[in-house]
């Protein structure tokens, strides 16, 4: 055995606290280290050629580089190393920096000696360190997306275009998510469902598309490359192969409830469907509404008025079983609950509003064709107040994050606004103007500009009822003035939450969220569209708030990644994995019930015996069980228990001999 | 302007500045001065310049705040815009190119067409002895 040890500099991060010479020396002298040698830049070009020159010329087997953390250039190393014949795996990386010359440059002296025992410890590893190579998985070419809003539909088109099948399941009865229900898009102004149906539609024609609406993903299991997902398929009461959409039950039928596309501002019968538009066009029964229930019939009134007896009462869930090899999350946002606003007066005042009720009542397709019209008396507006951050940057809230888009539809909201009650008044309180786009601060200039709208720099305190008027009271700290403003209607810009059951779906995926519930990436610069469970890929609203080209372009990264993967037609996995010792396994399972991934087994063989199995393609190589084992049974290959027992001693060996 | 509610008796009960659409007065200023008040946003720039901001009770940007919430009345009361030497520095800074040196002269004429009366009287002003750039700067700004 001969082990070549590279110490880094890292410019001044590493030299500028350790004694390098020494660590050289010391390094030299441990017992199988052939060669030991120091660096000023291991990573550059010229620092991986020596480190490939010296493993030919000493013939080195095995290797140490004491740099920065694996995390960092592990892979670097690799690939240099086995550019010139020797396995990654001979390789350790032992980390001075992060985890010594940084944390302790108050103390260069026993920092040095840190870092020796760290390098003698990955000396120590890498001695009984085996060459691995890759394993190879069967991988599946289909996705799944979860979510039918813009991102979903957008990374669906993508991967469809690409070649490969897509399963799309969307939750409510249609695609379309919330640009739909927006009235015009910032900042072209452009009408949001002009610009999306044909994508609705596109999707639906799409022969490599199967789109699941009115479903929900009920269970995953397996690992990237073979995901077994269970679809459950919630009944519609309506036949979807025979429903034409030409709403003739609706029609007929006699309960009204407030449309949720609406926002609760319009309304819909039992049977509907959300949206003229809507993709499939095919009308659902809200059992939760309908006068019938599961065991009582008291209404056929769709019924008789349906033509092709599409309606169908006794319906049942379906479950479908399919296997994806990828998954794509695309499940949006919700808005932050009016009500969580009581001082701005949220759920106590009808005429106090959300963005999204807002718009609409802007849309040509609203509850109110168009007209801005007071909820509570129907009454056009005259003086609308327009509050932003209404949660949002609000630690007290929950939410000390900025929603990122509401500064820019409270812009669009006021001008739409203006240009529906010419003589209307708007304003706008707001902390800072956010609008950093292509062409977003020209637009919100154009607006005040233009449409000359009082913008304030404050929050507002409170929000109370004078007669019919909703009184509101700020600030204007420029001017340093409070001010009272007897408004007509007031619209929250409300934060941007994620969208219900984000948390379930995440658990079952077994994909990170952040503390306010949006979906985890793995790196929030370098990897912004991965999850850290390998296989899952983030798009939309449901990471963080963002707005529609963000949307979109965060769609497209991810449907690129999928592509990436399935460009691949086997999977080839990090050699990481638990392997069993069938001769100290005596199969007592203990592991099984420890490993996070199902990925253990137990096996009894025709003669009684009894031992466990590993499925190499769901390990993630954690370790649990190896740390569970009591007879040393399982080990993590590349970590194994003798591995790790070496580093430690090596770790202790000072005291050892004190 | 009858709608404001800043002036001093209801101040003292109510601290608050009403806010209503100001379009008479406002709409006159601008029309005097050619300007768009809500093109100002607000940076600072004509203030942070203005080589008379130490002497005056408003900062220049603040002149611009005022109108854009149509607070007519600590206007009228400021000194500001009779200390204004009109020297063009902020116009020539403004970002937005609003020209402040503009609707400081639109509030004054605005002031003098309203009160009909000047702010000095020439009578007066001669008797000093003044140097005759003075004597013309101060007549034509200060009156109507
Ligand atoms: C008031 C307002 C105005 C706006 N105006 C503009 C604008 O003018 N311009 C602009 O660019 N952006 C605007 N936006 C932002 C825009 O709405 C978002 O950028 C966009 O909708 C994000 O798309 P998404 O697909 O990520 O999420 P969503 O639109 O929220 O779609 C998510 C979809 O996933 C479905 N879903 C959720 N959970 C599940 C689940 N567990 N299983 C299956 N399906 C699920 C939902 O039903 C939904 O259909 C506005 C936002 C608001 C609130
Ligand atoms: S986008 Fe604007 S309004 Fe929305 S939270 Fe951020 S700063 Fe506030
Ligand atoms: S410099 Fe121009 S934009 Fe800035 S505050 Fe003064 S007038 Fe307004």
């Amino acid at each position: 055995m001969r082990i070549g040890v590279f110490i880094c500099h890292c410019g001044k991060n590493i030299a500028g606290v350790l004694d390098i010479k020494r660590l050289v020396e010391e390094a030299a002298k441990l017992k199988d280290v052939a060669y030991a040698t120091d660096y000023v830049y291991l990573c550059s070009e010229p620092g991986q050629k020596e480190i490939q020159q010296k493993i030919k010329e000493l013939e080195l087997t095995h290797v140490v580089i004491a740099a920065c953390s694996p995390k960092m250039h592990a892979t670097t190393f690799a690939r240099a190393v086995e550019e010139v014949g020797l396995n990654p795996y001979l390789l350790e990386i032992a980390n001075i920096r992060e985890q010594c010359s940084w944390v302790h440059h108050d103390a260069p002296e026993e920092a040095t000696e840190k870092a020796l025992e760290i390098i003698r410890a990955a000396v120590a590893k890498v001695s009984l360190a085996k060459p691995l190579a890759p394993i190879t998985v069967p991988l599946t070419r289909k996705v799944l997306v979860i979510g039918g809003g813009i991102a979903g539909i957008q990374a669906a088109l993508d991967i469809a275009n690409g070649g490969f099948e897509v399963y799309l399941v969307e939750r409510s009865p249609s695609l379309g998510g919330h640009m739909a229900q927006l009235s015009e898009t910032f900042p072209t102004l452009d009408c949001s469902s002009c610009i999306l149906t044909p994508r609705m539609v596109e999707v639906a024609r799409h022969p490599n598309i199967h789109l699941f609406t009115y479903a929900e993903v009920k269970n995953v299991e397996g690992i990237v490359g073979q995901y077994k997902v269970t679809i459950e398929q919630k009944p519609r009461y309506v036949d979807p192969d025979k429903c034409t959409g030409c709403g003739d039950c609706a029609e007929a039928c006699p309960v009204i409830v407030p449309n949720e596309f609406d926002q609760g501002l319009g309304a819909r019968k039992a049977v509907y469907v959300p949206f003229p538009q809507a993709v499939p066009l095919v009308y659902t029964i809200d059992l939760e509404h309908c006068l019938n229930t599961k065991r009582l019939i008291v209404c056929e009134q769709c019924y008789h008025a349906c033509g092709p007896k599409a309606i169908n009462y006794l319906m049942e869930p379906k479950e479908i079983e399919i296997e994806v090899g990828a998954i794509v999350l695309a499940t949006g946002y919700d808005l932050l609950p009016l009500e969580a606003l009581k001082e701005y007066g949220g759920g106590i005042y009808p005429d106090v509003l959300s963005g999204l009720e807002f718009e609409r009542l802007l849309s040509a397709s609203g509850p109110t064709g168009g007209i801005v019209r007071r909820p509570s008396d129907g009454k056009i507006p005259k003086r609308v107040v327009f509050i932003q951050c209404a949660g949002s940057r609000d630690p007290e809230h929950g939410c000390p994050y900025c929603s990122k888009i509401c500064c820019m539809y409270t812009a669009k909201h006021a001008l739409l606004y203006k240009h529906a009650v010419p003589d209307g008044e708007a304003y706008v309180f707001y902390i800072d103007v956010r609008a950093a786009g292509k062409r977003y601060e020209e637009f919100v200039q154009r607006v005040m500009e233009e449409e000359r709208i009082v913008y304030l720099r404050g929050k507002v305190s409170k929000v109370f009822q004078r007669k019919d008027k909703l009184v509101v009271w700020g600030v204007d700290t420029l001017s340093g003035m409070a001010v009272e403003i007897e408004a007509d209607m007031v619209v929250l810009a409300t934060a941007i939450v994620p969208s219900k059951n984000t948390a379930d779906l995440a658990k079952l995926l077994k994909a990170p969220i952040d503390e306010f519930g949006f979906l985890n990436e793995v790196h929030p610069k370098l990897r912004p569209v991965e999850s850290s469970a390998m296989g899952i890929y983030l798009a939309g609203a449901a990471q963080a708030p963002k707005d529609i080209p963000d949307t979109v372009s965060q769609a497209s990264a991810a449907a690129s990644k999928v592509l990436g993967l399935f460009s691949q037609e086997e999977l080839s996995l990090e050699p990481i994995k638990a392997e069993v010792n069938l001769e100290n396994c005596d199969g007592c399972a203990y592991c099984v019930d420890v490993c996070p991934f199902d990925a253990i087994t137990l096996v009894v063989e025709e003669d009684g015996h009894k031992h466990v199995e590993v499925k190499k393609a769901l390990c993630q190589g954690c370790g649990c069980c190896m740390a569970t084992c009591p007879k040393e049974g399982i080990n993590v290959a590349g970590f194994t228990l003798n591995q790790l027992k070496a580093q430690i001693h090596a770790l202790l060996k000072e005291d050892e001999d004190d | 302007m009858e709608t404001i509610s800043t002036n001093k008796e209801k101040r003292s009960t109510k601290l608050r500045l009403v806010l209503k659409k100001q379009e008479d007065w406002l709409k006159k200023v601008e029309e005097i001065s050619g300007q768009n008040v809500f093109a100002c946003y607000q940076c600072g720039k004509c203030s942070a310049g203005c080589p008379m901001s130490a002497e005056m009770d408003l900062l220049p940007n603040q002149v611009i705040r005022l109108l854009q919430l149509g607070a007519v009345e600590p206007l009228l009361n400021c000194r500001t815009i009779w200390l204004c030497a009109s020297c063009f520095t902020c116009t020539a800074r403004c970002p937005k190119g609003v020209s402040l040196t503009r609707l400081m002269e639109g509030v004054r004429l605005a002031i003098f067409r309203t009160r009909k009366s000047d702010e000095i009287s020439p009578k007066e002003m001669v008797k000093e002895t003044l140097p005759q750039i003075a004597l013309i700067g101060a007549l034509r700004k200060l009156t109507a």
